[in-house]
């Protein structure tokens, strides 16, 4: 990171480094500073138009973009998967405007962007990952009017998101939220996940790498600090789980991770597997296999395309339909 | 309980819009167990005194003084926000004339009585809805509704509902705004009924407004007549009612149709 006023990048002339200009930067940084001070606590920040449509990104790759120095090594999923339109793109954006090297290894990343998903493989000390946030007030379907939802946050008055999950258990027998589950943080504040899968809402939980959270169309970042406490919200007679499948992955035969539903046929035909396309691969490399027969495995692997580069990615794997983001 | 000290105490409150007087001077205390009647015609300040009474609105002067269980007497505008808000969901109850300004229309009758529990910390699914269940009963509901979202209750049944969602925290003071308002005369009736019932029974103390002086004579033990942002008149409620002494209240009393 750097203070200069510019920062030229090789190739793309009338760019800055990482796109933003460096004030830019230096009023994202100093939220980011704040928010880390207090976990949870939404910080208003100046956010700025970036190249893409709010709801795609915009607020994570500004965060990324203040925070990235020519040295890292950047990460970007979707959906947990490396080579969906999103990730591809913004890894593409930051490779050109940041010169930054970029990988599909959890472990060799320094940032990880992440829309829906915190990745399988573990974390750890001095890595930073950045979350993609569509709306980060996780009161707002309760209670529409924002002065209310400040109050409440100020005074810490969460009984209304307890209403929501009694709803779910009148209605369904169950907590049935399953993804932008409700956390607080630090004993104090409430807080928005964004839409990960509440499978991932543990490991949230006294976590080693730095969280940082960015809304672009809300103008909202916030944050949680490597080791503090993530609690998922619940009732004492109906605790907190996490999701469970029939099923383990098809490809890699992963027991203890996030499943992706894929339809294979119109007569009721699926698999599963794993959400996280770069810890499915390491796993099928290291020899674990699934269920998948081997005619289907080769079908498949036609429909993906060989091992597609991440610049260059082959036509979409089969996907459950995306909820906006 | 202690009656010789009051509840709630009013001393010289005004309050105005910009220019408008809404009201002015009104003193007056309200002592355990008591339901204070406040009768006036529209726009004689009636809603804007029970607004600074409850809390919700400052006062432009004036002080409100209410009996804390922990401290005694206490200027509520001296309160912290927070410890006001707590107060307005725990300690006391608000009743408002619309049933969409006190209820949640797009959460269950159940919800809606839990939110109060919920807000103090209650924690156990089958708890709080158990003492659900429990109010709809009180309040004469039927429990196959209590999944239902009040957005589509009649009138009567979402006023009902509004008081069982006050009453949970088993408060001590109800402020009641219009609480028959808009009902047709057999379903405000009976929630008069209900009402006369769960103050005796719960020695509720209440602060009723309304324009409709049956509603005052059946439930309110004292009255305050208000004209133009004035208390023109006070006293128990058969004698203000029987005997009307200042003009306007005489007006007021002649006024209601007899059939």
């Amino acid at each position: 990171m750097s203070a200069t006023r510019t920062q030229e990048v090789d190739g793309e002339a009338g760019y800055n480094f990482a796109y933003l200009d460096e004030q830019t930067k230096r009023m994202i940084r100093r939220c980011i500073l704040k928010a880390v001070a207090v976990p949870g606590y939404q910080v208003p920040f100046g956010g700025r138009e970036m190249p893409l449509p709010y709801g795609w990104g915009t607020g994570g790759m500004q965060v990324t973009a203040s925070i990235i120095g020519k040295d890292d090594t950047l990460k970007v999923i979707d959906q947990g998967a490396d080579d969906t339109t999103n990730a591809v793109n913004i890894r593409r954006f930051f490779a050109r405007v940041a010169e930054v090297p970029t990988t599909e290894a959890t472990a060799e990343a320094s940032i990880v962007q992440t829309r829906h998903r915190v990745p399988e493989d573990p974390m750890t000390e001095g890595q930073i990952i950045v979350y993609q946030v569509p709306q980060p007030e996780p009161l707002r379907y309760l209670e529409p009017r924002e002065t209310e939802c400040r109050k409440m946050h100020a005074y810490k008055e969460y009984g209304l998101m307890q209403v929501s999950l009694y709803e779910d258990i009148a209605r369904f027998g169950e907590i049935v939220t399953s993804y932008s589950y409700p956390v607080m943080v630090n004993d104090r504040y409430l807080m928005s996940p964004t839409p990960i899968p509440k499978f991932d809402n543990p490991k949230m939980d006294d976590f080693p790498a730095l969280q940082l959270f960015g809304a672009g169309r809300e103008k909202r970042i916030y944050a949680i600090p490597p080791y503090t406490k993530v609690k998922s919200l619940d009732f004492d007679d109906h605790p907190f789980a996490i999701q469970q499948w029939e099923e383990d992955c098809a490809l890699c035969g992963a027991e203890e991770t996030f499943l992706d539903e894929v339809i294979l046929d119109d007569q009721g035909g699926k698999m599963y597997v794993c959400s996280d396309s770069h810890y499915c691969t390491k796993r099928r490399a290291e020899g674990h296999t699934g269920t998948l027969s081997e005619s289907a495995a080769k079908a498949y692997a036609a429909a993906v395309g060989a091992a597609p580069e991440p610049a260059n990615p082959g036509p979409a794997k089969p996907e459950p339909a995306k909820e906006e983001a | 309980m202690d009656t010789t000290s009051p509840l709630l105490r009013v001393r010289n409150l005004t309050h105005a819009f910009g220019p408008v007087l809404a009201c002015a001077d009104v003193s007056f205390e309200l002592y355990p167990g008591e339901v204070l009647g406040v009768v006036g015609e529209s726009g004689s300040g009636k809603t804007t005194l029970l607004n600074c009474i409850s809390a919700r609105l400052a006062p432009t002067n004036g002080i409100v003084e209410y009996d804390l269980r922990t401290k005694g007497l206490t200027d509520i505008y001296a309160l912290s926000e927070p410890e006001r808000r707590l107060l307005l969901r725990t300690d006391w109850g608000v009743v408002t004339q619309n049933p969409r300004d006190g209820l949640r229309m797009d959460v269950s009758a159940g919800g809606n009585v839990g939110e109060r529990l919920m807000a103090v910390g209650a924690r156990h699914y089958a708890t709080i809805r158990g003492e659900a269940e429990d109010w709809l009963q009180k309040v004469e509901l039927d429990l196959g509704r209590i999944d239902d979202k009040p957005k589509h209750f009649s009138g009567g049944m979402q006023q009902r509902l509004q008081i069982a969602r006050n009453l949970v925290t088993k408060p001590r003071l109800v402020f009641m705004d219009e609480p028959t308002g808009g009902l047709d005369v057999s379903v405000q009736a009976r929630l008069l009924d209900l009402l006369r019932g769960l103050v005796r029974e719960l020695r509720l103390s209440a602060i009723i407004v309304t324009h409709d002086l049956a509603v005052a004579r059946l439930l309110a033990d004292r009255l305050i007549v208000m004209k133009d942002g004035k208390v023109v008149e006070t006293g128990l409620t058969d004698q203000v009612l029987d005997d009307p002494h200042h003009a306007y209240t005489q007006l007021l009393v002649s006024s209601v149709l007899q059939v």
